[in-house]
């Protein structure tokens, strides 16, 4: 029993082994492509047998990533600010206060979750030309909040509903309190976990963002990582070191906050599910 | 408004309160007010305006345009490029569903036995999940490209012609398929794992004392008590591939012509290429509709199995 139980064991684990080295395939091409010299045609498979990094530093300048860096790296961070103040601040007033208003305005968040933000497309993009807004990080911002405002505000009402005590509000009342001051000085600290969620979830969205943005950001100097990725393959299609190279750089910077932070990543999910 | 309180009399104090009940202030309505401020601007406006848009011969710039009925409507249904993009859609919702789902679950079965490489398996099965849609797709490029690909390396290896599946109209779709199931089988994988773990050892102890099989024991147990995680995966993996965009863009631009192109990719072009723009905005409300009723219905019907389970 013990025995047969053991040998059970090893062969699960050399099935995860074989689907880990599947699911490692991609990146393993991606890393020899990246490190190969231009006409260097050897199978993709093999790494080099010489040590060249001029393909990272080629590809950084032609493609002009330290710029996009910045500007996914604002909208982002911007965009989930904006989340989390509005949505915690939405979702608490929804979730404490059933007045009809309230309800219908709830119903409505959660309706809008269903409309695809892409198929307005053709109208929000007049939108934008109106308003004056075409390439600038503001439109990447608002279109990505308002993205995931529904999703944000689903998620905190659903935590404030199950998890915060409504006692802790009413003591800070009778002590005179603004609600503001209750909420922030309160609430807030409390939400900490669902807000892990939120971050996690929306900036990995956001920073990927390539629909949004490549509609709206069409001058090189407000365009985000993947817009500017597009455009380099574009220019290479017939290089696909030097695009190797630009991929792996662009996806580096979540790969390694993921590697440090993944039980965060998991588990917010995992929450999220439940939750939800 | 402290101020006004504490001036006034007993009297105008409960007053106010009363008034300050009914004007609203019991909502806290200013606390989500930017938040419906944004999604109506972003949101709920254009897709409103899409549905007048798409009754108009509008080319995307210009200011004069007429509002020409259901024409547009009209030519939708004729057009077999419609039907065309309906199908790869409905391909990439339903098929990255069923692909996603199965092989989540099985990897979450899998890891759910306490083995030493538990940690790294999952790891690596969710890294795509971080990356960018648009890079996944390049990456994959590599590997499935005519010239230099991965793939065809091993087929030259082995004295083979090497083979162009990117161009093939009747093999690209799939590949579409196959990437983005790749990319987001992770998240059926965790929530699975998360719904595994929910249930109770107790339910396999009194299967056990039954003397029920493993395969009995899925059927009557796991499968049953997982449902919550079934309808969350389901609903997320179709409303993701009914609106499939950037692998698209990134694996095969949509072609062969318009072989491979889902209603995203197709509305885009419309568009940007083709200054379509009534039309793309018809397309738009198919679109919404078709995500709609199939995402609706799947909600609808796994909630009722959940209730049976």
């Amino acid at each position: 029993m013990n025995r047969q139980s053991s040998s059970k064991k090893w062969l699960l684990t050399g099935l995860a082994l074989v689907i880990t080295a599947f699911h490692l395939i991609p990146f393993y091409i991606l890393l020899t492509n990246s490190l190969k010299q231009m006409g260097d045609f050897t199978s993709k498979w093999s790494f080099p047998d010489y040590f060249n990094l001029e393909n990272f530093a080629l590809a950084w300048e032609q493609a002009g990533l330290a710029n996009a860096f910045t500007n996914t790296a604002i909208i982002t961070f911007s965009a989930a600010v904006l989340l989390i103040l509005f949505g915690s601040m939405a979702a608490y007033a929804l979730a404490r206060r059933t007045t009809k208003l309230n309800k219908f305005v709830y119903i409505l968040f959660v309706g809008v979750m269903v409309i695809p933000p892409l198929t307005a497309l053709v109208p929000l993009y007049r939108l934008v030309v109106n308003f004056g807004l075409m390439n600038t990080h503001i439109v990447a911002v608002l279109n990505n909040v308002a993205a995931f405002l529904p999703l944000t505000i689903f998620l905190y009402a659903g935590f404030i509903r199950s998890t915060i005590p409504k006692e802790l509000e009413e003591a800070a009342k009778i002590d005179g309190a603004s609600t503001l001051k209750i909420f922030f000085k309160i609430i807030f600290p409390l939400l900490k976990p669902i807000t892990a969620t939120v971050l996690i979830i929306s900036s990995v969205y956001i920073w990927n963002d390539y629909q949004f943005a490549i509609f709206f950001l069409q001058d090189s100097s407000v365009q985000t990582l993947t817009v500017v990725l597009a455009s380099f393959f574009g220019q290479n299609g017939s290089q696909l070191n030097l695009v190797a190279a630009a991929a792996l750089l662009a996806s580096l910077p979540m790969i390694i906050v993921f590697l440090f932070l993944q039980r965060f990543f998991i588990e917010g999910l995992a929450a999220g599910s439940v939750k939800g | 408004m402290v101020q006004t309180l504490t001036k006034g009399s007993v009297r105008a104090k409960t007053e106010s309160k009363r008034k300050r009940k009914k004007r609203g202030d019991s909502s806290l309505w200013w606390m989500y007010l930017p938040s419906v401020l944004i999604v109506f601007l972003f949101i709920i406006f254009p897709f409103l305006d899409g549905i007048r848009i798409s009754f108009t011969n509008w080319n995307g710039f210009s200011q004069a345009y007429d509002y020409i009925g259901f024409d547009q409507y009209k030519r939708m249904f004729a057009d077999p490029d419609t039907w065309l993009v309906v199908k790869n859609t409905l391909l990439y919702g339903i098929g990255s569903t069923i692909l996603q789902n199965i092989i989540g679950l099985g990897y979450a079965l899998l890891l759910n036995h306490h083995l030493k490489v538990r940690t790294l398996t999952r790891t690596i099965i969710y890294l795509p999940v971080i990356i960018s849609p648009l890079i996944m797709g390049y990456i994959w490029y590599f590997f499935f490209a005519y010239n230099g690909g991965a793939l065809n390396d091993i087929f030259i290896l082995f004295g083979m012609e090497p083979i162009n599946v990117l161009s093939d109209p009747a093999v690209n779709p799939y590949i579409i398929v196959f990437v983005n199931t790749f990319q987001f089988v992770g998240i059926a994988m965790i929530i699975y794992l998360a719904g595994l773990q929910s249930i109770s050892k107790d339910y396999y102890e009194a299967a056990n004392i039954d003397g029920a099989s493993a395969w009995q024991k899925f059927k009557a147990v796991t499968l049953p008590l997982l449902m919550p995680s079934i309808t969350i995966n389901i609903v997320l993996n179709i409303i993701g591939g009914l609106k499939l965009f950037d692998v698209i863009v990134a694996l095969t631009n949509g072609g062969p012509g318009n072989a491979s192109q889902s209603m995203s990719t197709f509305m885009y072009n419309l568009y940007f290429a083709r200054q379509d723009a009534g039309y793309a905005a018809t397309q738009g409300v198919l679109m919404a509709l078709i995500i709609l009723i199939i995402s609706m219905s799947a909600l609808i019907y796994f909630k009722r199995k959940e209730v049976e389970a």
